[in-house]
Protein backbone atom coordinates (compact mmCIF):
# COMPACT_ATOMS: atom_id res chain seq x y z
CA UNK A 1 0.00 0.00 0.00
CA UNK A 2 1.76 3.10 -0.82
CA UNK A 3 2.04 5.53 1.71
CA UNK A 4 3.32 9.12 1.78
CA UNK A 5 2.24 9.93 -1.95
CA UNK A 6 0.62 13.61 -1.37
CA UNK A 7 2.92 16.57 -1.15
CA UNK A 8 0.98 19.88 0.12
CA UNK A 9 1.77 23.25 0.46
CA UNK A 10 -0.49 25.20 2.81
CA UNK A 11 -0.01 28.98 3.36
CA UNK A 12 -1.44 31.68 5.45
CA UNK A 13 -2.23 34.50 3.98
CA UNK A 14 -4.43 37.82 4.65
CA UNK A 15 -6.56 35.82 6.56
CA UNK A 16 -7.33 32.86 4.13
CA UNK A 17 -5.04 29.68 3.46
CA UNK A 18 -3.97 28.84 0.26
CA UNK A 19 -3.58 25.09 -0.39
CA UNK A 20 -1.72 23.23 -3.27
CA UNK A 21 -1.70 19.72 -2.65
CA UNK A 22 -0.01 17.08 -5.55
CA UNK A 23 -0.33 13.63 -5.40
CA UNK A 24 1.91 11.18 -7.08
CA UNK A 25 -0.24 8.65 -9.00
CA UNK A 26 -0.29 6.71 -11.98
CA UNK A 27 -3.76 7.37 -12.33
CA UNK A 28 -4.08 3.96 -14.59
CA UNK A 29 -7.50 4.54 -16.52
CA UNK A 30 -8.68 0.73 -17.46
CA UNK A 31 -8.34 1.53 -20.76
CA UNK A 32 -4.27 1.71 -21.64
CA UNK A 33 -3.52 -1.54 -22.69
CA UNK A 34 0.20 -3.12 -21.82
CA UNK A 35 2.27 -4.88 -24.81
CA UNK A 36 0.36 -7.83 -24.53
CA UNK A 37 -3.02 -6.05 -25.81
CA UNK A 38 -3.93 -6.77 -22.41
CA UNK A 39 -6.28 -3.80 -20.62
CA UNK A 40 -4.08 -2.54 -17.44
CA UNK A 41 -6.37 -2.63 -14.63
CA UNK A 42 -8.17 0.85 -13.05
CA UNK A 43 -5.92 2.43 -10.22
CA UNK A 44 -6.62 5.70 -9.72
CA UNK A 45 -7.92 8.06 -6.13
CA UNK A 46 -11.39 8.47 -6.50
CA UNK A 47 -11.57 10.98 -3.39
CA UNK A 48 -9.44 13.48 -1.54
CA UNK A 49 -10.86 15.35 1.57
CA UNK A 50 -9.04 18.00 3.53
CA UNK A 51 -9.49 18.74 6.68
CA UNK A 52 -9.04 21.68 8.56
CA UNK A 53 -9.54 21.86 12.62
CA UNK A 54 -12.39 19.43 12.67
CA UNK A 55 -14.04 20.77 9.31
CA UNK A 56 -13.97 19.81 6.27
CA UNK A 57 -12.55 22.16 3.59
CA UNK A 58 -12.46 20.30 0.84
CA UNK A 59 -13.92 17.30 -0.51
CA UNK A 60 -12.64 16.37 -4.22
CA UNK A 61 -14.22 13.23 -5.83
CA UNK A 62 -12.04 12.39 -9.04
CA UNK A 63 -12.61 9.72 -11.79
CA UNK A 64 -10.08 7.89 -14.57
CA UNK A 65 -9.83 11.65 -16.55
CA UNK A 66 -8.21 13.13 -13.68
CA UNK A 67 -4.01 13.30 -14.74
CA UNK A 68 -1.50 11.13 -13.48
CA UNK A 69 -0.06 12.96 -10.81
CA UNK A 70 -2.99 15.02 -9.80
CA UNK A 71 -2.73 18.49 -8.73
CA UNK A 72 -5.10 20.87 -6.83
CA UNK A 73 -5.51 24.21 -5.39
CA UNK A 74 -7.55 25.98 -3.58
CA UNK A 75 -8.46 28.39 -1.00
CA UNK A 76 -10.33 28.81 2.27
CA UNK A 77 -11.17 31.30 4.61
CA UNK A 78 -9.12 31.28 7.88
CA UNK A 79 -6.26 29.10 9.11
CA UNK A 80 -3.66 30.25 10.84
CA UNK A 81 0.54 28.97 10.78
CA UNK A 82 1.07 26.45 12.58
CA UNK A 83 -2.41 24.82 11.95
CA UNK A 84 -2.73 21.40 10.77
CA UNK A 85 -4.71 19.68 7.52
CA UNK A 86 -5.40 16.29 7.60
CA UNK A 87 -5.59 14.91 4.36
CA UNK A 88 -7.52 11.46 3.50
CA UNK A 89 -7.17 9.74 -0.19
CA UNK A 90 -9.09 6.81 -1.14
CA UNK A 91 -8.26 4.65 -4.30
CA UNK A 92 -10.76 3.13 -5.98
CA UNK A 93 -8.97 -0.36 -5.39
CA UNK A 94 -10.31 0.13 -1.32
CA UNK A 95 -6.44 1.34 -0.43
CA UNK A 96 -7.01 4.62 1.84
CA UNK A 97 -4.62 6.97 4.26
CA UNK A 98 -4.43 9.68 5.62
CA UNK A 99 -1.36 12.41 5.58
CA UNK A 100 -0.85 15.74 7.22
CA UNK A 101 0.58 18.90 6.57
CA UNK A 102 1.29 22.11 8.69
CA UNK A 103 0.13 25.58 7.38
CA UNK A 104 3.51 27.55 6.37
CA UNK B 1 -20.72 -17.30 12.02
CA UNK B 2 -17.50 -18.52 10.70
CA UNK B 3 -19.76 -19.27 7.78
CA UNK B 4 -21.21 -16.12 7.54
CA UNK B 5 -17.81 -14.58 7.57
CA UNK B 6 -16.11 -16.36 4.55
CA UNK B 7 -19.40 -15.76 2.67
CA UNK B 8 -18.88 -12.44 3.02
CA UNK B 9 -15.31 -12.13 2.41
CA UNK B 10 -16.44 -14.20 -0.73
CA UNK B 11 -18.37 -11.58 -1.72
CA UNK B 12 -16.04 -8.48 -1.19
CA UNK B 13 -13.17 -10.36 -2.71
CA UNK B 14 -15.36 -11.05 -5.83
CA UNK B 15 -16.36 -7.78 -5.62
CA UNK B 16 -12.67 -6.40 -6.02
CA UNK B 17 -11.11 -9.10 -9.18
CA UNK B 18 -14.70 -8.14 -11.23
CA UNK B 19 -13.94 -4.51 -10.75
CA UNK B 20 -10.45 -5.19 -11.91
CA UNK B 21 -11.74 -6.68 -15.16
CA UNK B 22 -13.78 -3.82 -16.07
CA UNK B 23 -13.05 0.34 -16.68
CA UNK B 24 -15.33 0.93 -13.48
CA UNK B 25 -15.15 -0.53 -10.16
CA UNK B 26 -17.37 -2.69 -8.20
CA UNK B 27 -16.88 -0.54 -5.01
CA UNK B 28 -19.54 1.99 -4.33
CA UNK B 29 -18.05 4.65 -2.82
CA UNK B 30 -20.33 6.99 -0.14
CA UNK B 31 -19.60 9.97 -1.96
CA UNK B 32 -18.37 8.91 -5.30
CA UNK B 33 -21.04 8.51 -7.71
CA UNK B 34 -20.34 5.81 -9.95
CA UNK B 35 -23.29 6.60 -12.31
CA UNK B 36 -21.82 10.28 -13.04
CA UNK B 37 -18.37 9.10 -13.11
CA UNK B 38 -18.90 5.83 -15.00
CA UNK B 39 -20.90 7.45 -17.83
CA UNK B 40 -19.93 7.42 -21.12
CA UNK B 41 -21.92 10.63 -22.20
CA UNK B 42 -21.81 14.07 -20.78
CA UNK B 43 -25.83 14.40 -20.74
CA UNK B 44 -25.92 11.31 -18.54
CA UNK B 45 -23.16 12.24 -16.08
CA UNK B 46 -24.46 15.78 -15.82
CA UNK B 47 -27.77 13.92 -15.17
CA UNK B 48 -26.66 11.64 -12.62
CA UNK B 49 -25.65 14.73 -11.06
CA UNK B 50 -27.88 17.46 -11.84
CA UNK B 51 -31.94 17.75 -11.95
CA UNK B 52 -32.19 20.54 -14.67
CA UNK B 53 -29.23 20.44 -16.87
CA UNK B 54 -26.94 24.04 -15.97
CA UNK B 55 -27.38 26.90 -18.02
CA UNK B 56 -24.53 28.85 -19.31
CA UNK B 57 -23.41 31.91 -17.44
CA UNK B 58 -21.05 34.79 -17.33
CA UNK B 59 -20.52 34.07 -13.98
CA UNK B 60 -18.35 31.24 -14.20
CA UNK B 61 -14.58 31.28 -15.27
CA UNK B 62 -13.22 28.38 -16.61
CA UNK B 63 -9.57 29.03 -17.35
CA UNK B 64 -8.39 25.93 -19.70
CA UNK B 65 -5.19 26.45 -22.25
CA UNK B 66 -6.28 27.11 -26.41
CA UNK B 67 -4.11 24.24 -27.77
CA UNK B 68 -3.06 21.06 -24.74
CA UNK B 69 0.43 19.98 -25.99
CA UNK B 70 0.03 16.91 -24.11
CA UNK B 71 -3.72 15.94 -23.34
CA UNK B 72 -2.38 13.87 -19.91
CA UNK B 73 -1.91 16.90 -18.56
CA UNK B 74 -4.28 19.54 -18.85
CA UNK B 75 -4.43 22.32 -16.35
CA UNK B 76 -7.76 23.69 -15.90
CA UNK B 77 -8.95 26.51 -13.29
CA UNK B 78 -12.43 27.21 -12.30
CA UNK B 79 -13.69 30.52 -11.18
CA UNK B 80 -17.19 31.75 -9.62
CA UNK B 81 -18.08 34.87 -8.37
CA UNK B 82 -21.52 33.42 -7.18
CA UNK B 83 -22.65 33.91 -3.79
CA UNK B 84 -23.23 30.11 -1.70
CA UNK B 85 -21.19 28.12 -4.36
CA UNK B 86 -21.06 24.13 -3.12
CA UNK B 87 -19.69 22.23 -6.10
CA UNK B 88 -17.64 22.39 -9.00
CA UNK B 89 -17.59 19.73 -11.58
CA UNK B 90 -15.76 19.64 -14.69
CA UNK B 91 -16.75 17.70 -17.96
CA UNK B 92 -14.66 16.80 -21.13
CA UNK B 93 -17.54 16.05 -23.76
CA UNK B 94 -14.77 14.05 -26.14
CA UNK B 95 -13.90 11.84 -23.25
CA UNK B 96 -14.22 8.06 -22.93
CA UNK B 97 -15.78 9.25 -19.29
CA UNK B 98 -16.84 12.56 -19.90
CA UNK B 99 -16.79 13.67 -15.72
CA UNK B 100 -13.17 14.31 -14.75
CA UNK B 101 -13.57 15.49 -11.62
CA UNK B 102 -15.98 17.23 -8.89
CA UNK B 103 -15.13 19.69 -5.89
CA UNK B 104 -17.08 19.35 -3.04
CA UNK B 105 -16.87 22.86 -1.51
CA UNK B 106 -18.11 23.87 2.01
CA UNK B 107 -18.64 27.34 2.91
CA UNK B 108 -15.68 28.50 4.07
CA UNK B 109 -13.82 28.19 0.97
CA UNK B 110 -13.58 30.15 -2.09
CA UNK B 111 -15.30 29.00 -4.91
CA UNK B 112 -11.90 29.25 -7.00
CA UNK B 113 -10.42 25.33 -7.42
CA UNK B 114 -7.02 24.30 -9.81
CA UNK B 115 -6.62 21.12 -11.00
CA UNK B 116 -5.26 18.79 -14.18
CA UNK B 117 -7.19 16.73 -15.80
CA UNK B 118 -6.52 13.77 -19.02
CA UNK B 119 -7.86 14.97 -22.42
CA UNK B 120 -8.51 11.78 -24.98
CA UNK B 121 -8.84 14.39 -27.88
CA UNK B 122 -9.61 17.82 -29.09
CA UNK B 123 -13.20 18.19 -26.60
CA UNK B 124 -14.81 20.70 -25.07
CA UNK B 125 -14.68 21.54 -21.52
CA UNK B 126 -17.51 22.54 -19.26
CA UNK B 127 -17.25 23.84 -15.79
CA UNK B 128 -20.49 23.39 -13.70
CA UNK B 129 -20.77 25.75 -10.27
CA UNK B 130 -24.02 24.60 -8.59
CA UNK B 131 -25.59 26.95 -6.17
CA UNK B 132 -28.38 27.26 -4.48
CA UNK B 133 -30.42 28.99 -6.81
CA UNK B 134 -29.18 26.05 -9.61
CA UNK B 135 -26.47 24.99 -11.79
CA UNK B 136 -24.59 27.17 -14.05
CA UNK B 137 -21.72 26.56 -16.57
CA UNK B 138 -19.07 27.78 -18.87
CA UNK B 139 -17.43 25.33 -21.58
CA UNK B 140 -14.38 26.46 -23.31
CA UNK B 141 -13.06 24.41 -26.60
CA UNK B 142 -9.28 22.87 -25.87
CA UNK B 143 -7.79 21.19 -28.90
CA UNK B 144 -5.72 18.56 -28.15
CA UNK B 145 -2.20 17.58 -30.18
CA UNK B 146 -1.39 14.27 -28.39
CA UNK B 147 -4.01 12.70 -26.60
CA UNK B 148 -3.75 11.25 -22.50
CA UNK B 149 -5.90 8.51 -21.97
CA UNK B 150 -4.32 5.91 -24.08
CA UNK B 151 -5.38 2.98 -26.22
Amino acid sequence: MAKGILRAKAKAKGGNTVVKIMAKHAMETGNRKDKSGEKIPAKYIQTLSVVHNGKMVMESNMGPATSKNPYMAFTFVGGAKGDELQMTWTENTGSTATETAKIK
Amino acid sequence: MMNRRSVLKAVFTGGVVAGMGVLMPRIAMAAWSKAAFGAESQEIAMGALYEVNPKASADVTLKAPDIAENGAVVPISVKSSLPGVTSIALFVANNPQPLASQFTIPEGTLANVSCRIRMGKTSDVTAVVTTASGSFSASKEVKVTIGGCGG
